[in-house]
């Protein structure tokens, strides 16, 4: 059987997005952080988004988003994206910001600058990262570490008594009137891969349309932290995290559902 | 133009407004609040962005955005606000970011009060933030001189991509004076080569201060003092008086500096040969100004509101040649010219100068 396509056959089914830089990225094997970029680029693309987007890079295993896009970029002190974002914001209201952060940066010594510009509406985008840990500085506990959860910072576990128990950023940014649209997706699996790129276009058209804030949590892997292997940690999202984290939509006001 | 009595921080703020302030970001704090308060009213009729942040650690940051695009930005505070912005104003030296922080200092450690203070001089100088850099940090006297530091400043930062501090104690924020403000001038019309506009028909820009290579983070370091280097050739700024034959060089900035000028009219009158050197510029200090009259003179009296901290500038520029003694108040207490005219005559004395 002839299995030689002719070039007028041929069509592209997969392509480089344009907004993501030609580059290696640092990213473990088997991270899903690299799903959740491209995502991104696509909606960037999809929108034609590209020329008009102001990236702001967090500290975290994300800290280089700003080589990997080709996005005018710029990279925040740790937690501090929102407000960076904010000034970059204020000062350029035609372009798209856009914050990408971790757990560690958003939920944890970013809390407050997340729900300052959460509240005040800030015209920004928050593409949230939550694995579960501190990937960078090597697997430590995080606000959204899981009950029990061995971590090298908790190596019994957590122990809510001691620690607390795992915040629910999209929850609490959701009770706010500046919110817009918070969702939280996850990157586990094709179909929740597809919603989730779906949630980041839905993200970017309330800021085209200057509706307020906009979040798009997405549950993510760290297979290098967790101590397992990339296949299986898939399945540990699936089977660990959304129990803690029910996927799901926490605000999407009317003018966004109008959208 | 005419003169008008003023307050010192609302003379700031509608300097800067005059100056082409494109954006403010602050938070409340005495003794600076009133900054923030005219700037709110200012900027917001004029169109402007005027933002009170949910902290000084959001309003830097809010700056160090906000500066990333080109833009003329401001932030004001006084001592325990510029503490928690010390992580931003680091990042934007790394950054190579221009703007402008007014810092109205207070009386400290901790909590502290809200009488003027210049206990804050060793943080403004040399540790602004982490890491080998300092800012550039402008001391006024009078509600004059601080109009005159805005444009001053903002004018320093865009030539050197760099943060400028003014470093005013509270009594330059509180009191009223006559003074004159500069004419409304047009904001810029043009956008730095470097700034984030979004990528369009050119290269993306990046602004950050990551360098992960060793080599690389040298290099860069190599850069910003070169260019810090620079700056301490150029940019040195004292006034001075009565130095011309002057046996003992008194030295104090802002509002001490005032107190003293007051003590050494007051010496010259009893036939003292006492002679003024006011830093205008903290850093880079004036070394090489003192260096000069230390040739000169027999020995040189500073006079500053806390335990003693630009007095090391001082002996640094002087290198043991003569003498230096010191006179100082804290907890935010201003010192009386009789205070330090008594300083004074008792430095003249231990110098055995005779009259
Ligand atoms: C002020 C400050 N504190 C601590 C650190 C160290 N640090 C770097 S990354 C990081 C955690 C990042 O974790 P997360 O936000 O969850 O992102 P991830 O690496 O998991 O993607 C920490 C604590 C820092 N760079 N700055
Ligand atoms: S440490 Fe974890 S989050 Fe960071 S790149 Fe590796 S797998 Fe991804």
């Amino acid at each position: 059987m002839e299995l030689v396509m002719t070039p007028t056959e041929m069509q592209v089914v997969y392509e480089h997005p344009r907004s993501l830089a030609d580059v290696p990225t640092r990213y473990c094997p088997g991270c899903t952080h690299g799903i959740a970029h491209r995502l991104l680029a696509e909606a960037i693309d999809e929108l034609g988004l590209l020329e008009r987007t102001i990236l702001v890079a967090p500290v975290g295993c994300s800290v280089f988003a700003y080589e990997y896009f080709n996005a005018d970029a710029c990279q925040a002190a740790h937690g501090r994206a929102p407000a960076m974002a904010t000034g970059v914001k204020r000062m350029l209201p035609e372009n798209i910001v856009i914050t990408y952060q971790g757990d560690g940066d958003l939920v944890s010594i970013g809390a407050a600058e997340i729900m300052h510009a959460a509240a005040r509406g800030e015209q920004i985008t928050t593409i949230f990262i939550n694995n579960a840990v501190y990937g960078m500085t090597g697997g430590q506990m995080a606000p959204t570490s899981l009950p029990g959860q061995k971590t090298t910072s908790s190596p019994l576990g957590r122990d809510t008594h001691l620690t607390g128990a795992p915040i629910r950023m999209s929850e609490v940014l959701a009770q706010f009137d500046g919110a817009a649209y918070i969702v939280r997706r996850s990157l586990h699996d094709v179909a929740n891969i597809r919603k989730a790129k779906k949630a980041i276009l839905t993200a970017l058209k309330v800021q085209m349309a200057g509706l307020g804030f906009s979040m798009v949590e997405l549950l993510s892997s760290c297979p290098t932290n967790w101590g397992i292997a990339p296949e299986k940690a898939l399945d540990w999202i699936e089977e660990n995290m959304i129990p803690h984290f029910p996927l799901g939509d926490y605000k999407v006001r009317d003018d966004v559902k109008a959208l | 133009m005419t003169k008008e009595l003023l307050k010192g921080n609302v003379a700031i703020a509608e300097a800067a407004v005059r100056v082409g302030l494109e954006a403010y970001f602050g938070y409340p704090i005495t003794p600076q609040t009133e900054l923030l308060e005219h700037l709110s009213q200012r900027m917001t009729e004029l169109g402007r962005v005027f933002l009170q942040a949910e902290s000084e650690v959001a309003a830097i940051n809010m700056v160090y955005g906000a500066a990333s695009t080109g833009a003329r930005v401001m932030t004001s505070s006084s001592s325990p606000g510029i503490s928690l912005m010390q992580e931003g104003l680091s990042y934007i030296a790394g950054s190579e970011l221009p703007c402008v922080i007014v810092d109205v200092m207070r009386g400290g450690p901790g909590l502290g009060n809200i009488l003027p203070s210049q206990a804050d001089y060793f943080q403004v100088t040399r540790s602004a933030g982490h890491g080998d850099f300092h800012p550039i940090v402008l001391a006024p006297a009078s509600v004059q001189e601080a109009i005159d530091f805005v444009e001053l400043a903002f004018d320093l930062a865009d030539k050197y991509r760099h943060m400028v501090l003014i470093a005013a104690d509270g009594q330059i924020g509180q009191m009223m004076e006559p003074a004159e403000l500069p004419p409304m001038r047009p904001l810029r019309d043009s956008t730095p080569d470097w700034a984030l506009t979004g990528a369009k028909a050119r290269e993306k820009r990046v602004v950050t201060s990551l360098y992960l290579k060793g080599e690389d983070e040298e290099a860069f370091n190599l850069k910003i003092q070169k260019k810090l280097k620079q700056i301490k050739k150029t940019e040195q700024r004292s006034v001075e008086y009565a130095t011309e034959d002057a046996e003992l060089l008194v030295i104090g900035f802002g509002t001490a500096g005032r107190v003293a000028y007051s003590a050494v009219e007051a010496a010259r009158e009893k036939g003292l040969r006492v002679g003024l050197l006011r830093p205008q510029t903290l850093w880079p200090f004036p070394e090489q100004r003192i260096s000069e009259l230390a040739d000169c003179v027999s020995g040189c009296l500073v006079v500053e509101m806390n335990a003693g901290q630009m007095i090391e500038d001082v002996r640094l520029a002087i290198g043991g040649q003569i003498p230096v003694t010191f006179y100082g108040r804290t907890g935010g207490i201003v010192p009386m010219p009789d205070e330090v005219l008594a300083a004074i005559e008792e430095s003249y004395h231990r110098l055995q100068i005779t009259v």
